[in-house]
This record gives C-alpha cells, structure tokens and sequence, in this order.
C-alpha cells in the first residue's frame, strides 16, 4: 500500500473520487457540489470525472435536496447529499430524522435507505452561530442514523467511503478546521466502517475520549503530559452513532481515569452519554469521576477571543487530565 | 374544471374494463374505509384512522394510469393511495391492527403502509414529507432510464409547507419525470381554504415554478385518469413535472368515522358533494353508456365485501409481533 501526505479534504475528495468510480449508483447532489466543487473543495474534479448525471448542483432547498436522497435511497441508488454546513440541518431535519431515518423501522424492514449526508461542523474559524456548530448529538439521538466525525486526513477518506458503502443513512462531519491538516493516507481504495474506535495513542494514567477535531487537542495535550511523565491514552470513536463503547471500557478498565472532550455544548451533549455509559458499566473500575470538557452552554461567538475562550482546547484539556490525576 | 374533451375520448376511449376497473378500485377503498373505521370506533383495533372516502376518484384515476413499476408517495389519509396501487386487504388489515403479517410488520400502522412490490412507497405522517421523497423517485427514474414516473399525493394544506415549494420547484429545475397531485378537499385538517391561502385554485401555484398546472374535478375518475395519462406522457418524453390539482371532498371527518366535533364546516355542504359521489358517477355512466350492467357493479361491491373479510379474518388470526424483536430493523446489518 503506497502511502503519501494528503490535506484532510483532498483525502476525503480521493475517496469520494474512489468509490464514485467503484460505483456507479453513487451519485452526489447538492448546494455547488458540481460546476464550484463544494465551498471546501470537498468535491473538487467530481463534475468533470462524472458528469452531470452523477454530479449535481440544487437551488438552495436543503429539505429537497435530503428528500431527493432518501426517494432516490429508497429505490437502490446510493446518494451522497452535502448540507455544506451543519447548522443547516435543522432546515432539512424532518427529511433527515422523520423520513431518513425511520423509513426501515417504521416501513418493517422493507426499505432500505443507504444515503450519505456530507457536512461540515466546528468551530474555531470566527463563522458566528450560525455557521460554526457541533450538532451530533441531535443526529446521534435519532434510533437510524449513524453518525461519524472523521479527525484525521486517513478517516476522512476511509470513513466517507465507509459511509456511501452502508446501507444505512449516514452522516459523515468533516470539521472546518481541519481542512488544511495533513497527515498520511494510503492511495488505494479502502473504508472504515461506522462503530469502529481509533486508539489514537496509548497510554496508562488517564483516558481522553476526544470527538472530531478535539483529537487533535488531545494529542497535544498528551504530548505535552508525556514530557512531564504522565501518560495518556487517546480514543477517537470515529463515530458517535453507533458508540463502540468496548474500546473506551477497554481503556478505562486500564486507566481508571477519564475525560471526555467535545466542541459541542456539555449539556446533553455526546459526552453526557460516553460519562453515563461509563459509569453503569465501569464504576468499580474508576478512580476519579468521568469528567467532561465541552462548550459553555451558549451559542458559538463571533470574536475570536470570545470563541477561543468557548472551544476546548490543547492547554486546558491538559489542566482537567492533571485535575483527574490529584483526585485519590 | 376540466372534463373528458371529446378529443380526449378519442385518444383515451371509455372501455368498459376501465370503467370497472376505475369502479373497482373505488369501492375497495371506500368499503374498506368504512369498515376500518369502525373496528377503530369499537375498539377492535388500535390507534386511529384518516380516512379517505369521499376522494376516491383522485387515487383511482390516477393509480389507473400508473404500472407497479412507477412509484407514489402518500399521506396520513394513505389508505386509498395504497389500495388503489393494488394493495392486498389481508397485510393492510394486518397492520391497521398491529401484526407481524402486515405491510410493515405492525412497526407502521395505519399512516405508514408501504408496497415496494407495487411501487406503494409509502405513506407519510408529516404533512408535506412524501413530497421530496417523490421528487427522490422521480431522479432515480431519469438516473436509470428506466421510463418510470414517480407521482406524490398530497392535500391543499400540504401546498404550504416548504418542503412542497422545494420539491416542485427542484423537480421542476431538474426536469424530472414526476407529476404532483393536490387533492383538494377543501379543508386543511379543520382550517377552511380561504382561511389558509389566498388562492382559490391551488394549481396556480405551478406557474411560480415554470410547469404546467391543471385543474381537474376530483369526484370524476374519468377525468382525473385522462389529466394523469397527459401528464405520464409528459413526463416520459422528459418534459418534466405536472401539478395537478383535484377538486374533491373529504365525507369523514379529518379522523375517525363520527361526526364532526365541531361545526367547522356545513352539514349541507357535506352533503352536497356527496350528490357529485364518485362511485355513483362513474355506475351512472357505465350503466348509461351501456358498458356494464347495475348487476356487474353490485357484484363488486359483493366481491369487496368478501375481500373484506377475508381480510379482517386473516388480520385477527395473525400473531402478535414478539416484544423480543423490537429492536429488528432500526438499521439494516
């Protein structure tokens, strides 16, 4: 396997490129995915590799454009509909949570839906509330989708493939921020599957759980404990729905100590799950209580020192890992 | 509103086979609507019902011109979608009272009855939500070239909801081979039209997206049949979509079989279009036309009551689907 340095969104393009080629009832629609290419460069080529039968562009209709996935799902095709940004779920929610998803259930296992919802979440990058949020635990709280957060260039291409091959309604959350960030990526074609953790990092004295781009603030944050002797262990759960809870049982059995950190709000978010699922299944195995580092309970502001002071990040993720270690 | 133009009756002769089929289907939704209705009402079955009678002539004519390969999108009041797409009375009986030989293996109920083997895509709780998904068809039809169309039933309270302006409007930018159906019962659950537009005919709206809007008497099968086959066609040479908008009637009230709860609308206009009933006009004419006889259409009626039976028969004889399996099919494996 040929493995080279590729930005977080040109892996995701390359898989989206792979599997299109794989398969010839992928089909991607939405908001300028075609003749722009996505406002990310997500779907850079696509148009001109595929064709406008494969490749379309939507007036800016979110709810349609969903609904057009999960009518054309239904009846076998696999659709790959792009939201642009996450915010923009709730003007698609009722084709996403009611339609989407239910449709299995609700139909007795009649209709298979296998749409792929592309978007884009996060904060960090002075986009103001409407344009900045972490919404999974929203999407993770509906019994049918499945939900994933890819944190590095090698889950963005390996998680969106992953996506378009389940048979499922998907959603795939690439983070802003991390567009840009490069990392090694194989140049075959290859999938990771929905509900499969990332052992990020080992380590003994404590546990970070990290959603999205909050990996990456783990792995500072662990570099800079390992240097003062304190060894962490990273899990990336890849997705939030389905949880592969095992791993972080694994590792919390092993630890004794964990946070969970998400750019998402603490209240209700995926974190209050992670905490709660821990703690029924692993309390014996505790040595300090499961504790959270998220977003205050507020939208997401537009200066950066007020939306610094609102995403966790590499030092204070440190500070609450030492905070767990005091604890006796 | 439109009737059969003789040209019409040229191109689209009224056989007698598709005035009994036309009749067929119609009385199998309305007998199998009364009587739905009042195994609800006495407690035989469970949940409740939207029923469908009084608009029949919409689902027949429509479904008529429509093979098992074309696919709808219904609604709440879905039964007469489904039933008129050639739905069985045993599996629909089955899930009205909840059993695992239903269309949906008692998971769905009364608003969620599905037929994939029959193009029945299903039925839709969220006023509007058929809608997109139509559209969804409709793109897979022109994906494949496979020369199907995909038609969405909804009612005038539907036409506004966003996701109605969506669909059609991208349907319509997309050119894509699906014919949207208004049945215009007057009545959005209990809000008189003048209350909820400022339109008097809903088909109006189709200009505001650059398709063709038609008005068509929704208690006259025939008709409604012959705007459908126009717009079947249309859609197939790839012209795009069609709003078609059925002028019908609701005879129930927005659920169950009682009267109304309130007097939101007048006992005298009920009955009033009930002297235009569907079913009546379509035996007038078979029967004037001397294309079938008063005893061919009574015997339909005998053979849908025997279905009906049947039907239920089956249904209460059905096993209980097992707690154990509630969570089979939240996703597929």
């Amino acid at each position: 396997m040929t493995t080279r340095e590729l930005t977080y969104v040109k892996a995701f393009n390359e898989g989206m490129h792979q599997v299109m080629a794989e398969d010839p009832d992928v089909f991607l629609i939405g908001e300028d995915v075609a003749g722009y290419g996505g406002v990310f460069h997500m779907f850079d080529g696509l148009l001109t590799e595929f064709g406008g039968t494969r490749v379309v562009d939507t007036p800016i209709s979110e709810q349609a454009i969903i609904g057009l996935g999960v009518g054309a799902a239904a009846r076998g095709l696999r659709p790959v509909c792009d939201l642009m940004f996450m915010d923009f779920v709730g003007v698609a929610m009722d084709q996403i949570f009611n339609q989407a998803a239910k449709m299995k259930y609700m139909f007795g296992g009649n209709v298979s839906v296998p749409l792929t919802i592309t978007t884009a979440g996060g904060a960090g990058m002075s986009a103001a509330a409407q344009h900045s949020q972490s919404l999974e635990a929203w999407l993770a709280h509906i019994p049918g989708l499945k939900v994933a957060m890819p944190a590095s260039p090698y889950d963005a291409k390996g998680l969106i493939v992953g996506a378009i091959r389940d048979d499922n309604p998907t959603i795939v959350v690439l983070n802003k921020k991390m567009l840009g960030v490069k990392g090694p990526v194989p140049e075959e074609l290859y999938s990771i599957p929905f509900g499969v953790a990332n052992v990020v990092r080992e380590g003994s004295n404590a546990t970070i759980v990290a959603i999205g781009r909050m990996v990456v603030e783990a792995e500072k944050a662990a570099a800079n404990l390992e240097a003062a002797g304190i060894s962490v262990e990273i899990i990336d759960p890849r997705s939030v729905q389905p949880l592969d809870i095992d791993t972080i049982l694994t590792s919390v059995k092993k630890t004794h100590r964990v946070l969970v950190v998400h750019e998402a709000v603490e209240f209700g978010g995926i974190g209050a799950e992670i905490s709660s699922q821990i703690q029924e299944s692993a309390f014996d195995y505790l040595d300090a209580p499961v504790t959270r580092l998220a977003a205050p309970f507020a939208p997401v502001p537009f200066a950066p020192i007020l939306e610094n002071a609102y995403v966790p990040d590499a030092p204070r993720i440190e500070a609450v890992v030492r905070r767990l270690l005091e604890r006796k | 509103m439109a009737t059969p133009t003789e040209a019409l009756e040229a191109v689209m002769p009224t056989t007698r086979e598709l005035v009994l089929d036309l009749h067929r289907r119609m009385v199998r939704i309305r007998r199998f609507e009364e009587r739905a209705g009042k195994l609800v009402e006495s407690g035989d079955m469970p949940g409740f019902l939207h029923l469908y009678v009084g608009q029949e002539a919409v689902a027949a004519g429509v479904c008529s011109a429509l093979t098992d390969a074309d696919q709808i999108t219904s609604t709440h009041r879905g039964h007469g979608h489904a039933i008129a797409k050639g739905a069985d009375f045993r599996p629909m009986f089955a899930e009205l009272y909840g059993k695992t030989t239903g269309y949906c293996k008692g998971r769905g109920g009364s608003m969620h009855i599905v037929d994939m083997n029959r193009g029945m895509l299903g039925a839709n709780a969220i006023v509007g939500g058929g809608i997109p998904i139509a559209v969804g068809a409709a793109f897979a039809s022109q994906y494949r070239g496979d020369g199907t169309v995909a038609v969405s039933f909804f009612g005038d309270g539907a036409t506004n909801i966003g996701a109605f302006h969506e669909s059609v409007n991208m349907a319509a930018v997309l050119n894509l081979p699906v014919i949207f159906v208004i049945e215009n019962n007057g009545y959005a659950e209990f809000t008189p039209q003048d209350r909820h537009m400022k339109l008097t005919d809903i088909a109006d709206r189709a200009s505001s997206y650059g398709i063709p809007g038609v008005i068509v008497d929704g208690m006259d099968a025939l008709a409604v049949r012959d705007v459908a086959l126009v717009a079947i066609e249309r859609a197939k040479r790839g012209e795009g979509p069609t709003l078609i908008e059925a002028k019908t009637y609701r005879y129930f009230d927005h659920q169950g079989i009682k009267g109304m709860r309130i007097l939101y609308r007048d006992p005298a206009e009920v009955e009033a279009w009930k002297t235009r009933d569907a079913i009546n006009l379509i035996e007038a004419i078979g029967v004037e036309r001397g294309l079938v006889s008063a005893e061919e259409f009574a015997e339909i009626w005998a053979q849908t009551e025997a279905d009906i039976e049947d039907g239920i028969e089956f249904a209460r004889n059905s096993p209980d689907p097992d707690p154990v399996d509630i969570l089979d099919d939240v996703y597929t494996s």
